[in-house]
């Protein structure tokens, strides 16, 4: 007899308790959400122009598509094939196919010891330095470039990067768009996020934020 | 490494204590049943629980052990039978609206391991969030079993300390009114104050479907949305872990600045720290729960303190190409493969350090991809089977095992009969004990076995890994994991293929999904049952005053001879089959 009213009871419980937190529970956290805090619930989107440009939270490829023979060309997934815009400032690498998928997150999931780590570093650390290098001053070398612009990050969507690597793409901003070194510093300093409660994280440069500051001081896309 | 990193680290330590402390008084009211200042607003609701389950609300039957575990049980059963129809029928609650990307069930071996995951407060995912689950799924599904499947856990122990004190009959309490206070007095106001402190910060809670973005530059970005907050906050209070998105606290969505990621870092580890202050409480002896919480953040700290080193030096193959990772201005430097900026080196090693102490297993970060001894600690926090702080509840009734383990040995080389607070330890209980803390390892290094022994099994492993230490380290990570019900993983080791979103297509690999799915559930379930039978044998003894030769338990002699233990146990079990994989790394800089 305890067995069969233990059971009623179990199920029971998980049909009410489902209501409760699985229906009521997010139905309230929402409503209480979209009317305090609009913007944050629904994702810090960015409009520029009526348009939805991004997220402030979700890292994008500041990349051009390469066309060919007046066609866009595409890689073996059907994604087109992209080259960075040294007009603006990059993200870091991402994992996910095609770079910065914010519908399908993933990690690199490459080890310490891997052959792999090492290959992907090096195509990495070389594209970077193909499109900083010639407006460093003294040029760029592994050595030199910061971890966060070689290693992929770990959503795949990193919308920030290291104030170090942006004060070296700030070079070949300021050259690609003629303007002056310290413009970009200073807009670098004005997109910084500092630490939380001045110990919490690490500085970051949000790169979108960053690149729009960029087009509205010296002009759109192309 | 830098002086804010280890201020993180201590920093965090302090901030956890403090907030610990008051929480775990409450509990002890909560569960002694005592007036608590929630009781003006939830004890009309709570008795209106009871009638609507048929619990007698003035006077609900106290259970004996086996009264106690038969309802656990049952409503386990009942929970993983409605989550694995929910996550089958996907589609059938299409009417609600909430599934708009049109999204199928996935298959069934996916699904069996998915919902023993959840059931089992484990959230191993064999699965992307944001390509296979709906918003329903996420919510009526998986976000109710992270309530109860904590809850659950929380009881087992709260059941184990009413063993230890009681002092006549064999009543462990009554397993329906300890779930339904703990849902409604803990696990649902801290959820919505976490929820709400999270979008505050910047985490999402919509259900407005995903968006389609047009860079400036042309291209088009697609970006998942979901009622993140809602599931974040209970995914980490309750040591759940299962992200809504595949990259789980790595997502900005899901945690979008270094504050979001200390509030979700103190979440984790708010109840299993604030379980053991209670532990102190209920048992009429404080110090008693200042002995376990000062072993517990030992090992804690002695964990962190090594990740962050490990992290912050870098890893051979960022050597290999050339990088430095030293300190220079503007960068942390170190291992940042598989990290997100925001976070940094410190915070993303603390993280993981507190997801693989608890039974966590959220990540903010690959830790596949942390340096050989960084990837080493956490395995051996899962080594040593969930006792540092541990999942909600499992953590406290586990480490309470191994405390009886500590006595009975300490009394064996002073040569008394063991006593734990006034109760003899005889041939019962230890024999009890002894099953309870070995369960796990053998479900852990059982499965490990199978997988890498079987062409089977090896075919999860991801194809970077294959052949070398990685590929084991993966292979074992994935069973330890899914054994002490954690759910963090060495992220290349996988169980769904899915070519494209909405499972067009996509196809489980039966072995790890199985495999997978009986670890959990038989890791789960067998050291519930033995913990609430230790808790059964203890009820009915006679309390004995303490006397001259009684064996103190809460001095820092003791804390040394439990951690002793703890690690005795853990090496002894794990050592073997940790130098083939992490610690082979961490020795060499050479390339697999």
């Amino acid at each position: 007899m305890a067995l069969k009213k233990d059971t009623i009871t179990a199920a029971l419980a998980i049909l009410l308790l489902t209501l409760l937190c699985g229906i009521l529970y997010p139905l309230v956290i929402t409503g209480i959400s979209q009317v305090a805090f609009p913007g944050n619930a629904n994702g810090q989107q960015v409009q520029v122009g009526g348009r939805l440009v991004g997220s402030k939270l979700i890292g994008q490829n500041f990349a051009d598509p390469v066309v060919k023979n007046g066609k866009v060309v595409l890689d073996k997934n059907g994604n087109p094939v992209t080259v960075p815009d040294p007009r603006y400032f990059q993200t870091r690498p991402s994992a996910t196919v095609p770079s910065d998928n914010a519908a399908a997150t993933t990690f690199s999931n490459l080890g310490p010891n891997s052959v792999a780590t090492k290959q992907e570093l090096t195509t990495n650390i070389a594209a970077y330095i193909h499109l900083n290098g010639r407006y460093y001053p003294g040029g760029l070398t592994a050595a030199k470039v910061p971890v966060d612009a070689a290693d992929t990050s770990a959503s795949g969507i990193d919308p920030d990067i290291s104030v170090a690597n942006a004060r070296i793409q700030a070079h070949r901003i300021a050259a690609v768009r003629h303007l002056p070194l310290t413009t970009v510093n200073r807009l670098i300093d004005t997109y910084t996020g500092g630490r939380g409660l001045g110990f919490i994280g690490e500085p970051t440069v949000n790169v979108l934020e960053l690149n729009l500051a960029l087009n509205r001081i010296s002009g759109g896309h192309r | 490494m830098t002086f804010t990193g280890w201020l993180t680290i201590f920093g965090f330590a302090v901030i956890l204590t403090a907030l610990a402390m008051p929480l775990g008084s409450y509990m002890a009211a909560v569960y002694s049943g005592e007036r608590t200042f929630m009781d003006p607003v939830l004890r009309v609701p709570e008795r209106f629980l009871y009638r609507l389950i048929r619990v007698d609300p003035s006077q609900p039957a106290p259970q004996d052990w086996k009264a106690y575990a038969r309802s656990v049980i049952l409503f386990s059963l009942a929970g993983w039978l409605l989550l694995y129809f929910i996550l089958r029928t996907q589609t059938l609650w299409n009417f609600t609206g909430l599934n708009p990307e049109g999204f199928h069930s996935a298959p069934w071996n996916v699904t069996f391991n998915t919902t023993s995951s959840f059931v089992t407060n484990t959230n191993w995912q064999y699965y992307g969030g944001e390509t296979t689950m709906s918003y329903f799924s996420q919510m009526a599904g998986l976000t109710v079993q992270n309530f109860v499947s904590a809850a659950t856990g929380i009881v087992v122990a709260v059941a184990l300390i009413r063993g230890i004190i009681g002092r006549s009959g064999k009543s462990l309490g009554n397993f329906w009114q300890d779930l339904v206070r703990t849902v409604l007095y803990i696990l649902l106001p801290l959820s919505i104050i976490i929820a709400l402190v999270l979008v505050s910060q910047g985490v999402l809670q919509t259900f407005g479907g995903y968006l389609t973005a047009h860079g400036i530059t042309g291209l088009t970005q697609t970006i998942a949305r979901a009622p993140v907050a809602s599931q974040e906050a209970i995914k980490e209070l309750g040591t759940n872990g299962g992200g809504i998105f595949n990259t789980n606290s790595a997502h900005p969505f899901e945690n979008s600045t270094g504050f979001t990621n200390l509030v979700e870092m103190l979440a984790v580890l708010i109840i299993p720290a604030a379980l053991v202050f209670m532990y102190g409480k209920m048992v009429g002896s404080r110090r008693q729960g200042y002995a376990i919480y000062s072993t517990m953040m030992i090992m804690f700290l002695g964990a962190a303190v090594v990740a962050y080193i490990a992290e912050a030096h870098g890893s051979p193959a960022q050597h290999a190409a050339g990088l430095h990772t030293g300190v220079i201005p503007g960068s942390t430097g170190g291992n940042m493969e598989g990290k997100d900026q925001r976070f940094g080196i410190a915070g993303s090693a603390l993280f993981d350090v507190i997801t693989t102490v608890t039974s966590c297993g959220a990540v903010n970060s690959a830790i596949e991809s942390f340096t050989g001894i960084g990837g080493a600690v956490p395995m051996a926090n899962l080594s040593a089977s969930e006792v540092i702080f541990g999942g909600v509840g499992t953590g406290l009734y586990s480490i309470l095992l191994y405390v009886l383990l500590a006595v009975f040995i300490g009394g064996l080389m002073v040569g008394r009969t063991p006593e734990y607070l006034g109760k003899k330890i005889e041939a019962r209980e230890i024999k009890l004990v002894a099953l309870g803390i070995l369960i796990t390892p053998l479900a852990a290094l059982f499965a490990t076995a199978l997988a890498v022994a079987s062409s089977a099994g090896r075919q999860s492993i991801s194809a970077a890994a294959a052949g070398g230490p990685q590929g084991f380290s993966e292979t074992i990570y994935a069973y330890l994991s899914q054994a002490n019900n954690n759910g963090s993983a060495f992220a290349g080791y996988t169980g769904f293929i899915q070519p494209a979103a909405g499972n067009i297509g996509s196809h489980g690999i039966t072995f790890a999904n199985l495999l997978g799915g009986f670890t959990m559930l038989f890791a789960r379930f067998a050291p519930i049952l033995f913990a609430l039978a230790v808790g059964g044998a203890l009820a009915g003894k006679r309390i004995s005053p303490p006397g001259l030769g009684t064996m103190r338990t809460d001095n820092p002699t003791f804390v040394v001879l439990l951690i002793g233990v703890i690690v005795l146990v853990g090496a002894l079990t794990f050592f073997p089959a940790l130098l083939l994989g992490p610690i082979v790394q961490g020795l060499t800089g050479h390339l697999y």
